[in-house]
């Protein structure tokens, strides 16, 4: 982007320009770095890279019921790849993410587009409005939904009976990732929307008095200058929404409940990692299978991170 | 109150929701919670503790904690605190089910954190033992009481070398609860067989396209092996402690199969999944005439679906031989000793004092409404004569009470139920929700399962 290169050159220049040096100034700052650092490193380390590092440790065992623990190196890793219920797994949310999160940070963009261009009445009561599910635990949400699906006295059910009118099967094997989709949109919509709107209303008003003397309408505003503007923020949106789509578990771990025949324990590959460590007593395997989760989410972010670049240097 | 393996109670969702929800990384975490040695203390001795050692015990202050998803316990445990002052014990309420087990798996992994006492289901004991985690508790009298309890429970909590692993507590003997005006209404005799079942079910439905005789949900594998122990099945057989014997397709099996299978794909019986709120309001809306269910349903029912009091009845469940009178059980639980507790004496003191101290065994069944497994209670005329005003003025402890002595004995456990459950749920009870061949899905349940044991160390025998 063109506004790129001063910005960040002005920033550099604050950083590295002279500002009233005090005396000892430099030394006092260089050992209060790791300081304050350290409350972060010591959370990362314990919290982050200890359990990950031990989860990798646990990958390259066995541990059966009878026989106890055996090393048996990659075999593990062997197993998953060739594993059909992970393969379909891992398949079913790359779908769901292609169908759901388009959908998704589109509406996120359009309302956060119409609120910040100020035409709208009510725009807080909406922005609120919006935001709201957000709010709500998904595993709420996922049961309340599951209730309005419901092919018996499911209130979308119900009305269609009433006009006379094929109830339409949401939990049906057909439907389900529809569903989903609208269980996940109806939540995330709200939060996405509040980080695009967050980006817009940093756009410093100065370029729209501008572009307005230069006689540009409302339609060329958004195209030129807010878009723009929100390609950092659409970035982070989406590799948050990469991140969710693959780590899928409450909505359909909740839906289960009431599709036990369409959702099944592997449904989605953290559920199936979920029901291999708990209900399949294979930790070691359910190990294994995380890691090569955690695999596909690095790789499809660092793709997605790769095409955007390369957009934007083309 | 009720207990079943695919419980809907909301710590269950909780925990599970709360668990994987931020996936991969959390996983993570959780499993590195999981370390640490095995606890295999090796070969118990059957030798008895002598009663000075126990009178000692029971005299030391102590501290012991009680893992339980039982509503107001702490009544049961007041009277036994009453009659041994010195030893307190802590109740903790670690999740109903399938979420304690895996609580208590962890600690028993990670070496501390475990109870001293824990809730357990029949079904779930050989989960359990498997990993040698249980007290055998014949040194300190369990023996004895044998004779207090209905055999069928008591050979649940005994092991094959005659260990006494836990002592029951309340039993889930299964019969059939059915809709005595649906019945009026459409001239229907209560199904003595499973012929005559199925004769009605299609009867009901022709008449009534908005009624079905039951729902045999498919997502109940706990309901489905209470079947399959009525019909004298034996789909899981432990010899030693690495063989066993996988039979879920048997001829058996593959005869119930066949019936509920044909049953469901005319669609003259229900297939939704049970304890949900769809669920609930076909119970109380009369879209099922019967509920097939164990002897805590009466209960149950009578909590959820209060539209319908006074037009129920319970009968016994229909049978594959009418001469012979047979069921199954389908929940109720047990108190067992945690191995490595450092107050065996007064652990298994406690198990046995609970259920078996004729004032605490009383109180599960007035206070908790628990079915008993004294045959004391089940003989007490203050617990078979209540007559329910919800199903007609019906003493219908007394129809429970007379199926539980039909429950056959020698149904056994899997050591790995959590799996076996969750494989049928995506075979058999797939197969009868999508309507399609269920003798085959039980093919694929019985492949499924065998993959699995052999993966965790087990010599499989098919029969």
């Amino acid at each position: 982007m063109m506004t790129a290169t001063p910005a960040a050159s002005l920033k550099g220049r604050r950083r590295d320009g002279p500002t009233r040096p005090r005396r000892g100034g430099v030394r006092r700052r260089r050992s209060a770095g790791p300081l304050f650092v350290a409350p972060f490193m010591a959370l990362f380390l314990l919290l982050f890279l200890a359990p990950l590092g031990y989860a990798a440790y646990l990958s390259l065992f066995q541990e059966r019921l009878v026989g106890g623990t055996a090393f048996v190196g990659l075999d593990n890793y062997v197993r998953a790849l060739e594993d059909p219920q992970l393969i379909h797994g891992v398949g079913r949310v790359a779908l769901f993410f292609v169908i759901q999160v388009p959908v998704m940070l589109l509406l996120a963009l359009a309302f956060a587009l119409a609120l910040d261009s100020g035409l709208l009445r009510l725009s807080r009561v909406i922005r609120l409005g919006i935001f709201v599910p957000y709010a709500v635990p998904s595993v709420v949400a996922a049961l309340m939904w599951g209730y309005l699906y419901g092919p018996d006295f499911g209130p979308f059910a119900q009305l269609s009976r009433e006009l006379g009118l094929p109830a339409p099967d949401f939990l049906s094997d057909g439907w389900m990732i529809g569903s989903l989709a609208n269980i996940v949109t109806w939540e995330f919509v709200g939060y996405n929307m509040i980080i695009l709107y967050a980006a817009l209303r940093t756009v410093p008003t100065e370029l729209y008095e501008a572009a307005a003397m230069d006689g540009a309408g409302a339609w060329r505003i958004a195209r030129s200058i807010k878009l723009p503007a929100l390609r950092p923020a659409l970035l982070l949106t989406l590799l948050f929404s990469v991140i969710g789509s693959f780590q899928l578990f409450n909505e359909p771990n909740l839906l289960m409940k009431v599709a036990p025949d369409v959702i099944s324990s592997s449904y989605t590959a953290n559920l199936y990692a979920y029901t291999l460590a708990f209900t399949g007593q294979q930790v070691n395997y359910a190990a294994t299978v995380s890691f090569l989760l955690g695999l596909v989410i690095v790789i499809v972010s660092y793709a997605v991170l790769l095409t955007a670049n390369r957009r934007r240097t083309s | 109150m009720s207990r079943f393996f695919t419980a809907p109670s909301s710590a269950h969702l909780n925990r599970r929701g709360f668990l994987a929800a931020t996936g991969a990384l959390t996983l993570a975490t959780a499993l590195s919670a999981c370390g640490g040695g095995d606890d295999t203390s090796g070969g118990t001795s059957a030798e008895p503790v002598g009663q000075a050692d126990i009178d000692k015990a029971m005299k030391t202050p102590s501290e012991l904690t009680f893992w339980t998803w039982v509503p107001n316990i702490d009544k049961e445990v007041a009277l036994f605190e009453a009659k041994y002052p010195a030893v307190k014990i802590k109740v903790v309420n670690a999740g109903q089910g399938t979420p304690q087990y895996t609580k208590l798996r962890t600690a028993l992994k990670a070496g501390s954190g475990a109870p001293d006492m824990v809730q357990i289901e029949y079904q779930a004991i050989p989960t359990f033992t498997i990993t040698n985690s249980l007290l055998d508790l014949r040194p300190y009298g369990a023996s004895a009481l044998k004779d207090r309890f209905v055999d069928w429970t008591w050979s649940q909590v005994s092991g094959s070398k005659g260990e006494v692993w836990a002592i029951p507590q309340d039993t889930g003997p299964m019969g059939m609860l059915y809709r005595q005006d649906i019945f009026d209404r459409h001239g229907i005799e209560v199904p003595g067989t499973w012929d005559e079942f199925a004769a009605a079910a299609r009867k009901l439905h022709k008449a009534d396209p908005d009624v079905y005789l039951t729902n045999l949900a498919a997502n109940q594998a706990a309901a489905w092996h209470g079947l399959l122990w009525q019909a004298d099945a034996k789909p899981y057989v432990m010899s030693g402690s690495s063989d066993i014997t996988v039979s879920v397709d048997d001829d058996v099996s593959k005869m119930l199969g066949t019936y509920w299978g044909t049953l469901a794909k005319e669609g003259v019986i229900g297939v939704e999944p049970d304890f949900t709120d769809s669920w609930y309001a076909g119970l109380n809306k009369g879209k099922y005439a019967t509920w097939l269910t164990a002897a805590w349903g009466p209960v149950f029912l009578s909590g959820s679906a209060k539209s319908t009091a006074g037009k129920w009845r319970a009968a016994p469940l229909p049978q594959w031989d009418a001469a012979k009178p047979s069921s199954g059980n389908w929940g109720g639980s047990t108190t067992a000793v945690i191995r490595a507790t450092k107050n065996p004496i007064a652990a298994a003191v406690f198990a046995q004092f609970l259920n078996t101290d004729p004032a605490s065994a009383k109180m599960f069944a007035t206070e908790q409404f628990f079915f008993p497994a004294t045959k004391a209670l089940l003989a007490d005329e203050s617990f078979v004569g209540q007559e329910s005003p919800f199903y007609g003025g019906q003493k219908v402890n007394q129809v429970f009470a007379d199926i539980g002595s039909t429950v056959n004995t020698t149904f056994q456990w899997p050591p790995f139920l959590d799996q076996a459950a969750t494989d049928w749920t995506e075979t058999v009870g797939k197969s009868l929700a999508d309507k399609t061949d269920t003798v085959r899905a039980l093919g694929t349940w019985q492949s499924r399962l065998t993959t699995y044991a052999k993966t965790q160390g087990f010599t499989v025998h098919t029969s």
